[in-house]
């Protein structure tokens, strides 16, 4: 004991250097993969012959889209009496539908724009296709919207969405967060197409230039229309680099304006549980959350079909697990903190609506609610949950029902028990609306498929970016 | 016959290929260019470019999409059919922001990438680069540096011994 003591006394009490803990960074790409890998496996999945599975999820998807279609036409050839809602609940399906593709779009803008301003190099290998499904889940979307007026024409006529005066000469009312909505929405739409094409240049010169390589001439001329000439030269990088990143700069208020401006939807209006100033930023952390959920049911799946270990990594799930996390819990503190609100307001309207809400008629709605999104991501905080991609993929499935039942709570409980009982009701949605609903799924996955057979599923560029190899100074700092 | 248009040299990695850029900038050429299959970090440096022009598209486009939200709806509202909405003036910016920042953001990406095809002269789909054959790499795993015929300095012998010396490899004329 002694000499142990009269050990640490010789040594000095301060050190002379201090050595920081070396910590590695978690590796991008795992086995050392070189930059022809990469090309040979996302190019790979495009050139090679269309698999069995794919075909039958294809039809499977376009029979499930079928629903939507048969839906649709029902609707607008009978009138939009086939939809459930009636007073008190005019704002029903349609809005809820719409609100929870909207929010799914929300990660792959997340994704590609705001984690490249803040420099999460991760994202490189997953933002193709989450851009990819937030074009989809933007165009789910638009179809709630278009075809709750019933008869749709009229909302491509002067005088309703768009800003053309109708047959008396009057504009849309520019008060309205519906007419900001269509702006945002539209806005969104159009920029998710653009910054997606953006990416997709070099990858689609790849294309070419490995179609005309083995003579493909037909498809050489398809990729190489697209990929614009692009031939990879470092003056046009210089450009591409600085519009990408302003596009980056600029989709990241995008995407957060776009769900505040949704929830002004409900925010603007007097109704109790909507009037709520939490609504902003409360409704973009649900939606991230509920992207994120979308993303991880999309590319687990992928990932096992295609052998992209190498390329979505544990590191990759990790921090896609963390973020649900997080936002999971910023929804979960809303929730209660908007219950505190209502008590804290003294506002008898907004104290019933909640209690309301947990313990009314709709209270089913509500605990499916609080299961899915504010217990479940909390099994993100252990490791071996993480590290169980099976179970990962489970729990993001919760999570979209969740963030489905999270709209329908909000928007149904408030609209059924409003001011005045006399005007109580209660909503069910009749078998039109579950039909349109249940094959908006079927149209999204159509339109993924046909992207993950078609398009470089991961931004080649970038994932080569990110790997050592790619570093000129050969990892010495300059 | 046909004309040249310039000598190409291939890399095999991205410090042999910055190290060479180096050399030819410091050479005085001014008519050249390096293709690479992705964005190589402090290559532009290494080149001795000047920074993207882009975003003076991006502000142009930007600030045109603001006064566009604003003043439409001021024409539409306060001007063209003046009509009183819940008691409230004819126009205020209050309400016309949220239509005019998502404008903003609208004209703002059109103009950048409107931009940077500008810039970059795309779509441009016959390039004698791209009807060279080994090129299907630079797309690929490997680096290329071209200077053109049309540079003042170019010397079909001299540019040949520069990028000798500077490592590259596969040496070759590609015709106009």
């Amino acid at each position: 004991m002694s000499a142990h003591s009269t050990d640490q006394a010789a040594q000095p009490a301060i050190l002379a250097e201090v050595k920081p803990a070396i910590i590695p960074r978690a590796v991008l790409v795992e086995q050392n993969r070189d930059f022809h890998w990469i090309t040979e496996k996302v190019c790979g999945i495009v050139e090679g012959t269309t698999p069995t599975w794919w075909w039958w999820c294809f039809g499977l998807a376009a029979v499930v889209a079928s629903f939507t279609v048969s839906g649709l036409v029902y609707l607008v050839s009978t009138g939009v009496g086939v939809w459930g809602h009636a007073n008190p609940v005019n704002w029903a399906w349609d809005i809820v539908n719409f609100v929870f593709w909207i929010g799914i779009g929300h990660a792959g803008t997340l994704i590609s724009a705001i984690l490249c301003l803040l420099r999460q190099k991760w994202r490189t290998s997953i933002n193709r296709a989450a851009e990819a499904m937030t074009i989809f889940a933007v165009v789910c979307a638009a179809i709630f919207p278009v075809f709750h007026v019933g008869r749709i024409w009229f909302a491509v006529m002067p005088g309703w969405l768009f800003p053309f005066p109708n047959s008396n000469g009057i504009w849309q009312n520019f008060r309205s967060p519906l007419e900001w909505d269509v702006f945002a929405v539209s806005t969104y739409g159009t920029v998710s197409v653009l910054f997606w094409y953006v990416g997709l240049i070099p990858d689609l010169g790849t294309m070419r230039d490995r179609f005309t390589a083995t003579g493909n001439m037909l498809k050489a001329r398809i990729y190489g229309f697209f990929a614009m000439g692009w031939r990879g030269s470092n003056r046009h990088w210089s450009n591409y680099e600085m519009a990408y990143l302003i596009l980056a700069g600029i989709a990241t208020p995008l995407v957060l304006s776009v769900h505040t401006i949704v929830s002004f939807d409900f925010a603007v209006s007097l109704i109790p549980g909507w009037h709520t100033t939490i609504f902003p930023p409360y409704f973009v952390a649900g939606a991230i959350f509920s992207g994120f959920g979308m993303v991880m049911t999309l590319m687990l799946p992928l990932r096992a079909v295609y052998r992209l270990e190498d390329l979505i990594t544990q590191y990759h799930i990790d921090c896609m697990c963390k973020i649900t996390l997080a936002t999971g819990t910023m929804v979960g503190y809303a929730y209660s903190m908007e219950f505190f609100i209502a008590w804290y307001s003294s506002n008898p309207y907004e104290g019933f609506a909640f209690i309301n809400r947990a313990f009314g008629h709709y209270a089913w709605a509500y605990w499916i609610m609080i299961g899915c999104n504010v217990i479940t991501p909390q099994f993100f905080w252990f490791k071996s949950v993480r590290e169980n991609t099976t179970l990962v993929w489970i729990l993001s499935i919760f999570v979209n029902v969740g963030m489905w039942f999270e709209r329908f709570v909000i928007i149904v409980t408030s609209l059924a028990r409003d001011f005045l009982p006399s005007s109580w009701g209660y909503y069910s949605p009749s078998i039109v609306e579950i039909f349109t609903f249940f094959g908006t799924f079927g149209v999204f996955s159509c339109l993924f498929l046909l992207f993950i057979r078609f398009v470089p599923i991961m931004p080649m560029s970038e994932v080569k970016a990110v790997i050592p190899a790619a570093d000129p100074h050969a990892g010495h700092h300059h | 016959m046909k004309k040249n248009y310039g000598i190409v040299a291939a890399f095999d990695t991205t410090p042999a290929l910055y190290q060479a850029c180096l050399q030819v900038r410091d050479a005085g050429y001014t008519q050249w260019d390096s293709l690479t299959p992705f964005p190589v970090h402090g290559l532009d440096a290494a080149m001795g470019m000047r920074r993207s022009q882009v975003p003076r598209f991006s502000l142009t486009g930007g600030l045109i999409g603001f006064c566009t939200g604003m003043s439409f709806i001021w024409w539409a509202n306060a001007y063209e059919y003046p009509l009183i909405v819940g008691g409230k003036p004819y126009f205020s910016p209050m309400f016309a922001f949220p239509i005019s920042y998502e404008l903003t953001i609208l004209f703002t990406a059109f103009a950048t990438i409107a931009g940077m095809f500008l810039l970059n002269r795309l779509p441009m789909h016959y390039h004698p680069l791209l009807k060279a054959p080994q090129f299907v790499r630079a797309s690929d795993d490997r680096f290329y540096i071209v200077i053109e015929a049309s540079d003042p300095k170019f010397n079909p012998a001299q540019t040949r011994a520069l990028l000798e010396q500077a490592g590259g490899k596969d040496i070759a004329e590609i015709e106009e």
